[in-house]
């Protein structure tokens, strides 16, 4: 979804590039308390892997292809301040090595694919994992809902975007309908890819993983309880832990 | 009623998770990309179809060593695609890396309003390191 120069107007163009930065500068305050000793070595990685997983373009529709965003993905394994960092880098790179991107719509880029989708898609992975039992499966399921919906609301913030500064003069309601259409399907590969990232993770080191710290610590109380408590309290509570680390 | 022995996997050392997670990204950067698929992106294919991009400018750098993710000079595609992969991965991690490093000093540091952070970020940590150590516990190794 990188949005080459001349799409949209200077002005707007420059808009977003404030907008974006003000993104970056609160992200760069916010992700100190999300960068400790776990978090940090792994948030180079993401911005790393989310290069690599941007260039594989997968078929969405007959002659249209679709690849990974990231910001969902970056924000359930490393925190939200920091996935728009990582997006960022992983944009900036593009941008300036790669000819992916406008340089002149760096701003749009990191607005929508950066801040939009960690915006959305780990604001809606929090509301699903505060609602859903507290188990791994809740977090990749939550993870696949948030990165689904993530796409399509990029598309509509372009969509905006292009509204208020497009150089060009499309009827808006067939720019949106055909941004939002193509990218709910796109959104699909998008929920699979951050669900399957995601799950892996999880398997080996649920500790590592941002979006299941809350789960983490559920699992440790239980845990520390067990050694001094007596038979009959610990009962109860064995089926719901058993349950939930199987899942 | 072993409850601590909740891994369905063995925990694997953060390093080799890290060295792991480079080695597929440089994998998928520069040898699965070749095979991505080629058609337009969502707004490309948009963007031609309903004439947005009427007036979109060639790239600033379109014709830089890298440009559209292929070394200059190097012909051939599955090659030079692979090469600008890896390339960027490696770039992205050093870049990314340093950019982090530098934030995670800044939380680290002494100064005054950082203090509530820096021991939020401890009291995770030592967290973390109590569900370590219940995990190794229920590890019969």
């Amino acid at each position: 979804m990188h949005v080459p120069d001349g799409f949209i107007s200077a002005p707007v163009s420059v808009a977003a590039g404030v907008v974006a930065a003000t993104g970056v500068a609160v992200s760069l305050r916010g992700a100190r308390r999300e960068l400790d000793e776990r978090a940090a070595p792994l948030a180079g990685l993401v911005a790393a892997f989310i290069f690599a997983v941007q260039m594989l373009n997968f078929p969405v529709a007959s002659g249209t292809s679709g690849h990974l965003l990231g910001g969902t993905l970056a924000a359930v394994l490393v925190g939200p301040f920091t996935a728009v960092l990582c997006m960022s880098v992983v944009l900036l790179m593009q941008g300036v090595f790669f000819a992916d991107g406008g340089l002149t719509a760096l701003g749009v880029n990191i607005t929508v694919m950066g801040i939009t989708t960690t915006l959305v898609g780990y604001g809606l992975f929090k509301v699903l994992v505060a609602a859903l039992p507290r188990t791994r499966r809740s977090v990749s399921g939550a993870a696949f809902v948030g990165a689904l919906v993530s796409v399509p609301a990029a598309a509509c913030v372009f969509t905006l975007i292009y509204a208020v500064g497009g150089t060009t003069d499309v009827a808006l309601a067939k720019v949106a309908g055909a941004m939002i259409g193509v990218h709910v399907l796109i959104g699909i590969g998008e929920a699979l890819i951050t669900a399957a990232t995601v799950s892996s993770v999880l398997a080996v080191r649920p500790d590592l993983v941002h979006g299941a710290r809350g789960l983490a610590r559920t699992l440790e109380l239980r845990d520390g309880a067990l050694p001094t408590a007596s038979a009959a309290p610990t009962a109860p509570a064995a089926p719901t832990a058993s349950s939930t680390t199987q899942a | 009623m072993p409850i601590v022995g909740t891994r369905t996997l063995p925990k694997i050392r953060t390093r080799t998770l890290l060295i792991a997670g480079a080695l597929l990204a440089l994998l998928l950067a520069g040898f699965v990309s070749y095979y991505a698929d080629k058609n337009p992106d969502g707004l490309e294919k948009v963007a031609a179809d309903k004439g947005i991009d009427a007036k979109e400018k060639d790239h600033a750098t379109a014709d830089g060593p890298l440009a559209d993710y292929s070394v200059k000079g190097v012909d051939n595609q599955r090659l030079s695609g692979g090469l600008a992969g890896v390339l960027g991965v490696g770039a992205t991690l050093l870049v990314g890396s340093g950019v982090f490093w530098i934030v995670k000093r800044r939380g680290d540091g002494g100064v005054g309003d950082v203090d509530g952070a820096g021991s939020a970020g401890s009291a995770g940590s030592a967290g973390g390191l109590g569900g370590d150590a219940a995990a190794s516990v229920a590890d019969p190794s």
